[in-house]
């Protein structure tokens, strides 16, 4: 009889894995994976009427200035951004970890992913207008050309307040991740190298920076992914259409949707949604690879 | 105790006491260079650090200045002429905005509340769902196990821009569209707290589970006593980034609320002119307020769930 009773909980915990992921995963079916599925089919038919249109949704995207200008955008962002993020996150890391008490630092850098974006805009007006502190401070340093007071949120330069908003935002999660890269790299190999007489700089150059390759791959993943909501400070600071040199993809999803041009959307999802994959994919073969 | 383990029991004591010495030997006998590269590596990260804080210290000054000196300060910006000023204090503060806004802003009070039910019934929703999905990838060995796994995960890092124009479509078939579950059920079903979840579950060893079994628990009688306890830590972080993420929601609220008295704090502080500045300080230190809040009393929770965010599987 035990022996039954037994077997028929082994029964029972074979199926009870469904109970527990039953609820989420029908959530995600039901509200991302289903629809997405019709999103591609929608991507080969014009909006109104429904009408296999093969790839021709795909080739107005592909011609449509306003995508071009997005995706160079975004390319230009991520390229600017991700590099100057996860090295300053590392520079931060590193000077942190070497200090004995870092929490009250720690608190200070990690503070901005608390402020929301909309406290924060009106701060942004105040620094990058024209008369805002930035120029102010300039002026002070005798940097600024007599009388020029550019407003640095309507020209090119709106670019860069972006990345700085976005460094300033994200800086306290980066360095939060590679303080936990850095505490992983064993120090008995630290010890051991400074034994033999090697250099702190030696001992960064070849033993800590190999070490953290793969947080590396993990902290520019989530960067990247983190550099897509630096939309929400781009849209609340200058709305729809801001200056040229900011217009980034989710401005253009954005303006789609309120256009109810569901057909380019459908197409530049497919689209953005397999570069991503790809890329995602790209990303775990390596993982793999590191271990 | 067998005689292997007491000694290196010994072994490690010893060692750990030679460790010790050698610190403090090496605290007593650090270098000048050494003690002015840690002043100074001190005050370089103090002054990024104020740096960082200082748009929060704007915000609070400036919600405490009368209309009178805002409106000196801040001329400049509207007239395009001259530069900004500021104070480091109010000449006379006032909480007069904040009595305006608390007294007199019915709509204020809308708004926050919707912010509120926004972020709190997401992150509810996504404890309830994802809690028990991250116990049945972290404990159980099921077929498409990998599969679905990287699913989660690829849906985790897809940004909501990709995703917008299906979430619309579903929504638009159930009629939710314009309402408060046109957010909040996406945003309960996000697969990030499982990703977060997993790993504070898979941290528990099978042995015990094991033996929880022998003794005749049942299966959502170990999930409730033994996974749940030992894996508060990493539910609290995924609760703690939660609140902060949905608490500044935009995109989805832009794109599926409509009507202007459903909007959250975050469409809503941008409407404010700069001419009614003092009111717009006010409301945007308020909006600070509840994510400060979450922040200072989860701070640990939020650096342990980022670094586990980190950890590759």
């Amino acid at each position: 009889m035990r022996h039954k009773r037994a077997g028929s909980e082994v029964y029972a915990g074979k199926w009870a894995w469904l109970g527990f992921l039953a609820p989420s995963l029908l959530g995600v079916l039901i509200f991302v994976c289903l629809p997405f599925l019709d999103v591609v089919r929608r991507s080969f038919t014009t909006a109104v009427t429904g009408r296999w249109t093969g790839l021709s949704n795909y080739k107005s995207v592909f011609e449509n200035e306003a995508f071009r200008l997005a995706v160079w955008n975004t390319f230009r962002f991520t390229a600017v951004c991700l590099p100057l993020l996860v090295g300053l996150g590392l520079l931060a890391a590193v000077q942190l970890s070497r200090l004995r008490n870092n929490q009250r630092f720690k608190t200070l850098f990690l503070f901005p992913m608390a402020v929301p974006a909309a406290a924060i805009v009106l701060v942004w007006k105040m620094v990058f207008s024209s008369g805002g502190f930035l120029n102010l401070l300039l002026g002070r340093l005798g940097l600024l050309a007599d009388g020029a007071q550019p407003d640095y949120m309507a020209s090119g330069a709106a670019f860069w307040v972006l990345v700085f908003s976005y460094v300033w935002k994200n800086l306290g999660y980066t360095v939060v991740l590679w303080l936990a890269g850095l505490s992983s790299v064993p120090d008995s190999i630290l010890e051991a190298a400074r034994v033999d007489g090697a250099s702190r700089w030696k001992c960064f150059w070849r033993i800590t920076l190999p070490n953290l390759k793969g947080s590396l791959y993990t902290i520019t993943v989530l960067s990247f992914l983190n550099s897509f909501k630096v939309f929400r400070e781009a849209y609340l600071v200058a709305g729809s259409y801001p200056d040229k040199s900011m217009y980034l993809l989710q401005h253009l999803f954005n303006n789609w949707f309120v256009n109810l041009d569901l057909d380019k959307m459908a197409a530049a999802a497919v689209c953005v949604g397999m570069v991503l994959f790809g890329a995602i994919l790209i990303l775990q073969g390596l993982w793999d690879r590191e271990d | 105790m067998d005689r292997y383990k007491l000694k290196n029991r010994i072994v490690n004591a010893a060692g750990r006491r030679a460790d010790k010495a050698v610190r403090k030997f090496r605290r007593r006998n650090r270098g000048l260079g050494q003690v002015l590269g840690q002043v100074l590596r001190c005050l370089l990260l103090g002054a990024a650090g104020l740096l960082f804080a200082a748009p929060v210290f704007l915000l609070v000054s400036g919600s405490l200045m009368s209309r009178w000196e805002l409106g000196e300060y801040l001329g400049a910006l509207e007239s395009g002429e001259g530069f900004i000023r500021w104070a480091w204090f109010p000449m006379y503060p006032t909480f007069s905005h904040y009595a305006r806004l608390l007294f007199e802003t019915p709509q204020f009070f809308t708004v926050f509340w919707n912010s509120m039910k926004i972020a709190v019934c997401s992150v509810g929703g996504q404890l309830l769902l994802a809690v028990p999905a991250a116990w049945a990838f972290a404990v159980y060995r099921f077929p498409m196990r990998k599969l679905l796994f990287t699913l989660y995960v690829v849906l985790m890092l897809l940004p909501f821009q990709v995703t917008m124009l299906s979430s619309y479509l579903v929504l638009n078939d159930l009629k939710l569209v314009n309402t408060h579950w046109a957010v909040i059920l996406p945003a309960a079903c996000s697969t990030y707290p499982v990703f977060l979840i997993y790993r504070s579950f898979s941290g528990i060893p099978g042995a015990l589970l094991d033996a929880a079994r022998i003794d005749g628990a049942g299966e959502w009688r170990i999930f409730r006593k033994i996974g749940l306890p030992l894996a508060s830590n990493g539910i609290l972080s995924a609760v703690v980034l939660g609140f902060l993420e949905y608490w500044s929601l935009i995109e989805q609220p832009l794109a599926f609320l409509k009507d202007q008295p459903l909007w959250p704090l975050s469409l809503y502080l941008p409407e404010i002119s700069l001419g009614q500045a003092g009111y717009s300080f006010a409301a945007s230190v308020i909006t600070l307020i509840p994510p400060a809040f979450v922040f200072f009393i989860g701070q640990d929770y939020l650096e342990k769930g980022i670094a586990a965010s980190g950890l590759k599987e």
